[in-house]
């Protein structure tokens, strides 16, 4: 898998296809997308890093290790549930807020949006767990 | 303020490890301020209790199960609360000193603070939902405390086995409260109290009273359940100390003497509380002189002890009430003090081993007084606590009614002398004995490892001296909540020649003559050993057991042919579904309108072949290629009907399966056909059954949408209530949540249990 082609096309649709999954996560709330879709192609694209480059690049791009952001991801998603308790609400009740960001621009933020980070996150981490370990396999 | 006083302990667990790393040499005594001001706080109600009043506080916690977090605190749980807090300083700071250096004390700390958090918890609950937390919590920070040098494998046996036998009460123990509450109407310990309700005549009384008892006596170490205290001796001295002797053991004492107003009365009641308690008071005081290791002696007296409680609790007069609470008392103080010397003696020495320990009171002149102090009281002397709690046992036997008076005396007289002279083995040999072991001199013996022996010793001296006081402020209104009526108690050393002083006379000299003769009777009753019939053995039984029908089980269940398993979860959907579907209400096939455009046609016919293809392929590639055939078409009716969030996704996880299929490919056997023509067909029965099934139900749900309330509601309510345009992403992230959490924490699972599987496995297996 060594096709000069392959390899440039790969380092150049890396940074596109990442900022797509996170397109996609972001616009989920409104429009089609969101953290299940946006984490299937962050993962995609680091599998489709790791087809050209070798897992062993891939794992040192991503830093992290994937079981880490796996439940990092979780954690989100449960602490994103948690606002919802500390305001005498049940766990897991979507609270939105509001910021003024001067000029009368506004930015809507909820903890459903962090909720679908969290999901984001676990898709990738497991994703990437699973198919990085069964490529390493000899 | 109750909650605060039992919920503090976990949260300063939480930090215990932090402040740990932060101040090694002062963590003991910094972390015991915690339980010190517990104590104070809840000493500075005692006045209120002792003038009969009552502190309940509730908090909502499952409001719409009716489950709610409240305390109670009347005199029987704010004695309880003293000697779980007051002692628990003492074990905080003498752990520091224990344990000092050990890599995992921190951690240590945390269990002891969650421990004594729970059982602050199970004493002041007022629920008994919340009663049955706190007792299982207890369960689980003690077998973390046992087990908490886990490298040996005798403390993981240990801990195991503790966990078990009073886990398996707890079951009993929650079946007998849930019972208690259907009968009682009430989920509430404090209304039932004062409803006066009592159940003895309700049809489920005998069964609550058997379930209750179960988790009593499994908790409280009665025989035949008293073999999981002596091994949970591997866990650390200050363990043994605080859990073994002051407390958790003594859970299910307080609990029989906190339902006496409800469920006791009857001969079911009392009767099984004296003969149990009997049994292992004479049981535990007989096995303890047995013993040559301080701590397994300690354990065994301590069963006497519990055993004690449980047969004055089953006598139930007023004098027998009030012998429960004094010995209650003594017992605590003489035994978290007798356990913590051992722990200083083994410190010192190196050794628990009676016959190779002797002539100590010289080099640990302090620790040797506060076992003298202890073990005087122990021993039932005057002056101490633990005189006027043995004279109240003698009242008690002594005035009960009817023929059996004569046998309770006895079985009193008899325990106490072999506990007597085990006393003796405990205190007079190591510490005055010819000298045998001298202390290596390394260890200095500082104030956090005599503050505890001594000081629960110099205070059954004291309340001995004036036994007025405790009387008033304690004892009293303790009684007075388990008799249910006002108490006015006085208690004295000097009662003047009555047959209990003869008796406690009588009791000496049998000790005496035990004592002298001890070593004979220990090595002449090794040949009488229970071994292989006793309780210990019958516990090993099952266990064994139940590891063979487990291995069974799995040998039955997993065949390892990935093709039986889908066959069976396919054939248990079917049955599953397909019952319920005909069981149900009756339902109608809708036939939606045969507009079919041709593409959609074309569509169908597509993936229709590449089915067929899939099942009849020659190889693993096209088989591969036809599935995705399946698949890519299914996305792109799914763009079809207008739900872009599935064709994505599907259009993705098709794309990985390609990868994943790519990087298994050269891992993977010859592709062959293994089944038989049978098989087939089978397997063609089965896949055209499901078949049917789904588009049956998809039918049936067509039918049913028009009535469905659940789609409007999400459209209607998307962009108001959740402010998200996208109804598939705002049930996932909202409406629907919760689900979404418990699929993306199966999904880790998932990764995690692959990752073990092909990470994690020694080297020479991969």
């Amino acid at each position: 898998m060594t096709s000069v082609i392959l390899a440039t096309a790969t380092r150049y649709l890396m940074p596109m296809l990442l900022l797509f999954s996170a397109f996609l996560l972001f616009r989920g709330h409104n429009l089609p997308g969101g953290g299940f879709i946006g984490g299937l192609v962050a993962a995609a694209t680091f599998i489709l890093h790791s087809l050209v480059f070798g897992v062993g690049e891939t794992r040192k791009i991503l830093r992290v290790r994937p079981v880490k952001l796996m439940g990092l991801g979780l954690l989100i998603a449960m602490a994103s549930g948690l606002v919802g308790v500390f305001t005498r609400a049940p766990f897991l009740t979507g609270k939105w807020y509001e910021l003024v960001l001067g000029q009368g621009d506004k930015w809507h933020v909820g903890t459903p949006v962090f909720f679908d980070v969290g999901v984001y996150l676990v898709v990738i981490g497991a994703t990437l767990i699973i198919i990085l370990s069964l490529a390493e396999e000899d | 303020m109750i909650a605060i006083v039992v919920l503090s302990g976990f949260g300063l667990a939480l930090v215990a490890p932090a402040v740990q790393r932060l101040l090694p040499r002062h963590a003991g005594w910094l972390l015991a301020l915690l339980p010190l001001g517990v104590t104070v706080t809840l000493a500075r109600h005692a006045m209120t209790i002792a003038d009969g009043g009552v502190i309940a506080q509730s908090h909502a916690w499952a409001p719409a199960l009716g489950v709610t977090l409240s305390f109670y605190l009347d005199g029987l749980s704010l004695l309880f609360a003293l000697l779980i807090s007051g002692i628990g300083t003492l074990i905080v700071i003498y752990s520091g000193a224990y344990l000092s250096g050990h890599p995992n004390l921190g951690r240590f700390y945390a269990y002891l603070l969650a421990f004594m958090a729970s059982m602050l918890g199970l004493v002041l609950a007022g629920n008994l939902i919340a009663v049955f937390i706190f007792w299982e919590l207890t369960s689980l920070s003690s077998y973390l405390l046992i087990g908490f040098e886990h490298e040996r494998e005798a403390a993981r046996k240990a801990a195991l086995q503790a966990l078990l036998v009073t886990g398996i009460g707890g079951l009993a123990l929650m079946a007998g409260l849930v019972l208690m509450a259907l009968a009682g109407n009430s989920w509430e310990l404090a209304e039932m109290l004062d409803r006066r309700l009592n159940l003895a005549g309700h049809p489920f009384y005998l069964a609550i009273v058997i379930l209750i008892f179960a988790g009593a006596f499994t908790k409280s170490a009665q025989t035949p359940f008293h073999f999981w205290l002596p091994s949970a001796m591997e866990g650390p001295t200050p363990v043994s100390a605080f859990l073994h002797s002051a407390t958790m053991v003594k859970g299910g004492v307080y609990l029989v003497l906190r339902l006496t107003p409800i469920l006791g009365g009857t001969a079911a009641w009392q009767t099984t509380l004296m003969l149990v308690g009997a049994v292992t008071m004479i049981l535990g005081a007989w096995l303890s002189l047995l013993q040559t290791d301080l701590k397994r002696l300690l354990a065994y007296s301590t069963v006497n002890g519990l055993g004690t409680l449980m047969f004055l609790t089953g006598i139930g007069t007023r004098t027998a009430i009030i012998g429960a609470v004094v010995f209650l008392v003594a017992h605590a103080l003489y035994k978290a003090s007798l356990f913590l010397n051992a722990g200083v003696v083994d410190h010192e020495t190196g050794t628990r081993d009676v016959r190779r320990l002797g002539g100590l009171y010289r080099h640990l002149p302090l620790i040797g007084s506060a076992a003298v102090l202890a073990g005087l009281s122990m021993a039932g002397l005057a002056p101490f606590w633990g005189f006027i709690g043995k004279e109240l046992i003698y009242e008690a036997t002594w005035q009960s009614v009817g023929q059996t008076s004569g046998l309770l005396t006895t079985a009193a007289v008899a325990a106490n002398a072999l506990l007597i002279a085990a006393t003796g083995v405990l205190v007079i040999k190591p510490f005055f004995g010819p000298v045998r072991t001298v202390p290596d001199g390394h260890h200095p013996v500082g104030p956090a490892l005599w503050l505890g022996p001594l000081l629960p010793a110099v205070l059954g001296l004291l309340c001995g001296l004036l036994p007025g006081w405790p009387a008033q402020v304690f004892i009293t209104p303790a009684v007075a909540a388990v008799l249910a009526q006002p108490q006015d108690i006085h208690l004295a050393l000097w009662h003047g020649f009555t047959p209990m002083l003869g008796l406690t006379g009588l009791t000496l000299l049998l000790a005496f003559g035990v004592y002298r003769r001890h070593a004979g009777i220990r090595d002449g009753s090794a040949r009488f050993a229970l071994g292989a019939c006793g309780p210990a053995a019958g516990y090993e039984i099952s266990l064994n057991g139940m590891m063979k029908l487990a291995k069974w089980q799995t040998r039955f269940l997993q065949s390892g042919y990935l093709h039986n398993y889908i066959l069976t979860l396919i054939i248990a959907t079917i049955a599953l579904v397909g019952y319920t579907l005909l069981r149900g209400a009756p339902f109608q096939l809708t036939l939606p309108a045969m507009d079919v455009k041709l593409y959609e046609g074309v569509l169908a016919a597509l993936m229709l072949s590449a089915a067929v293809v899939t099942v009849r392929a020659q190889s693993r590639l096209s088989a591969i290629v036809a599935m995705g055939v399946v698949g890519y078409g299914l996305a792109l009716l799914f763009i079809d009907f207008g739900a872009p969030d599935l064709a994505m996704t599907q259009f993705i996880i098709e794309t990985m399966t390609v990868i994943l299929f790519v990087f298994v490919i050269y891992r993977l056997p010859a592709y062959k056909i293994i089944s038989t023509p049978r098989q087939f067909a089978r397997n063609g029965v089965v896949a055209v059954a499901a078949g049917v099934l789904m588009t049956t139900l998809v039918l049936v749900a067509l039918g049913v949408r028009e009535g469905s309330l659940l789609s409007e509601f999400f459209e209607a309510n998307s962009f108001i209530k959740a402010h998200g345009r996208n109804i598939v992403n705002v049930i996932i992230v909202d409406f629907r949540a919760m689900d979404t959490l418990g699929e993306i924490t199966v999904l880790t699972l998932a990764g995690a249990g692959v990752y073990t599987l092909l990470k994690l496995r020694p080297k020479e297996d991969r």
